[in-house]
């Protein structure tokens, strides 16, 4: 098993949760399949799901909701 | 009212630009007001003063009342220009302001309110005469009710859940023996999906257009500017428009323009304003939908074809001037066509596509204008919409005007982010959109065909 780290692909502000109030996309320990939405990024008033490209276990994000991040900063880390 | 000497301009991008040249020009200070994110965007470049509102978030910048209300108060401007979006059909806001004693640059607050609410604008359209989408004012009785009036309004007609939103639940019909076997089915649905069986009953616009006309007040007398078209959207957002609308016959364009000044006139209107209307080419008929009741991303074709600066007009009426013309003074000359300039990759779906500008060439000639809230060396933020700029050209006629467009696209270069120009030098090539056979429906419809190979030529991928 490696640690990976996931990115945004775009910068903009990232979503945790698919709503104010819901529960985060995913928890540490959580199972994490290719596609699944990690996230999303508004940007340019758009919403734009972060998927995973790898399965594997999910284990934590490493930003708070509403971030801003650019591209290549890092969002949350997978076991793979 | 004295003339505005020091103007606050609480917007961003392009018409941020805009407003500052109008102002510039007319000899009158400005105040830009940023978010975080905005300190270096070009009309942050070209103001007398900026203040910094806050954070890159809308809401705790270009829509926070207090911080705009304290920028106002700090800076001695006695005047607000809001642009479009953001705070510009704020009643509250326009309230606020004028209780501090400042100018906001739009109509009053009481006919923001009215006219911003589409039953009341409704209703005020009604009364002023102007033609709206005929339906059942409210749920149909029955069977029998629903036929009369479906022969009164004429086929197709179409029934919708009134307790449904969107698109949800809608049946056309297009003959008396459909509307019939429609109702009792559509009924049993609405109860089924809604709880609630209620229907409405409203005419069926096959092939709407969409038409806008562009009126002037200053609060006792209004005129017109003629019309626009802005039929081609994608997702509800215009992407190309036209003036005037070309199709139109004479008699109706003029009837059309009448009932805007008709309604304007009715509620008093003071400054820049836009009256849509759905036009139904199968009836031959037009209905108002709508007003926006502030300055339009799209006025700049109704400014090549009328040769009137729309925001000068509208600071000098909110520095309490009359109009300076009559209606017999506006003269619609040739054809005009805008492109709308997005940060969006349309060979990736319209993908956003903030990023840093490293090359900008713009086109320029006879006839070309573009509005521009970019520069070379500019980062595009990701936090706001996409508008980088509008491409505007005009000719003698639609077709001259169609192939100075064309011509210019190739001398527009925006790099290395990706933007709508691919979508535009595909679009203007096409025959149907060149012979104007176009639909509010046909740009999502052809993005879906013929589109697709179009856009990947024109952007050379």
């Amino acid at each position: 098993m490696a640690t990976k780290r996931i990115e945004s692909p775009l910068p903009g502000v990232i979503y945790l949760s698919p709503a104010p109030g819901e529960p985060v996309f995913k928890a540490p320990g959580d199972s994490v399949a290719v596609g699944d939405t990690l996230a999303l990024v508004e940007v340019m008033k758009s919403y734009m799901p972060v998927e995973a490209d790898q399965a594997g276990i999910f284990r934590g994000y490493l930003v708070e909701t509403e971030t801003v991040l650019e591209p290549g900063e890092p969002l949350c880390e997978l076991e793979v | 009212m004295a003339p505005i000497r020091k103007l606050l301009i609480a917007n961003r991008g392009e018409i941020a630009v805009r407003i500052q040249r109008a102002a510039r020009d007319l000899g009158i200070r400005t105040v830009q007001v940023v978010s975080e994110a905005d300190r270096d965007m070009l009309a942050a470049r070209m103001a007398d003063e900026v203040i910094v509102l806050g954070p890159p978030a809308a809401s705790k910048s270009y829509l926070a009342v207090d911080r705009l209300l304290d920028a106002l108060r700090d800076s001695g401007a006695d005047a607000v220009h809001p642009g479009y979006g953001f705070l510009s059909e704020n009643a509250d806001f326009a309230r606020a302001v004028t209780a501090m004693g400042r100018i906001f640059v739009g109509p009053d607050a009481d006919t923001i309110e009215r006219m911003g609410d589409k039953v009341n604008a409704r209703q005020a359209a009604i009364a002023a005469g102007v033609p709206v989408v005929p339906g059942s004012e409210g749920r149909i009785k029955g069977l029998e009710q629903a036929l009369s009036l479906a022969g009164e309004i004429g086929y197709p007609v179409m029934v919708k859940a009134a307790a449904g939103g969107g698109g949800r639940g809608i049946r056309v019909s297009h003959t008396a023996e459909e509307l019939a076997a429609a109702i009792p089915t559509a009924m049993a649905e609405a109860k089924a999906g809604f709880g609630d069986p209620g229907l409405y009953l409203e005419a069926y616009i096959e092939k709407a257009r969409h038409i806008e006309v562009q009126v002037l007040g200053d609060g006792e007398d209004v005129i017109h500017l003629h019309e626009r078209e802005c039929s081609l959207q994608r997702r509800r957002q215009k992407v190309w428009e036209e003036a005037p609308a070309a199709m139109l016959d004479p008699g109706l364009r003029a009837e059309l323009c009448a009932s805007a000044v008709r309604l304007s006139r009715a509620v008093r209107y003071r400054g820049a304003g836009t009256m849509e209307y759905l036009y139904d080419p199968g009836r031959q008929a037009f209905y108002f939908i709508e007003m926006n009741t502030r300055i339009q991303v799209e006025h700049p074709v109704t400014e090549m074809i009328t040769g009137i600066d729309l925001v000068r007009e509208m600071l000098l009426i909110a520095g309490g001037g009359r109009l300076r013309m009559s209606q017999e003074d506006v003269r619609c000359t040739g054809h005009a066509i805008e492109v709308r300039i997005n940060a969006e990759d349309p060979a990736r779906n319209f993908m956003p596509n903030p990023g840093h500008v490293e090359t900008l060439r713009l086109p320029e000639g006879p006839g070309i204008r573009f509005d521009e809230g970019i520069y070379a060396g500019y980062r595009v933020p990701p936090f706001y919409d996409s508008l980088l700029g509008k491409l505007i050209v005009a000719g003698a006629s639609r077709e001259e005007a169609l192939d100075r467009m064309a011509a210019a696209l190739d001398g527009l270069e925006i790099g290395p982010i990706a933007t709508t120009t691919a979508l535009h030098r595909a679009l203007v090539q096409d025959p149907a959109l060149r012979a104007g056979e176009v639909s509010t429906r046909w740009l999502e419809t052809w993005l879906e065909g013929p589109g697709v190979a179009a856009i990947k030529t024109a952007s050379g991928t």
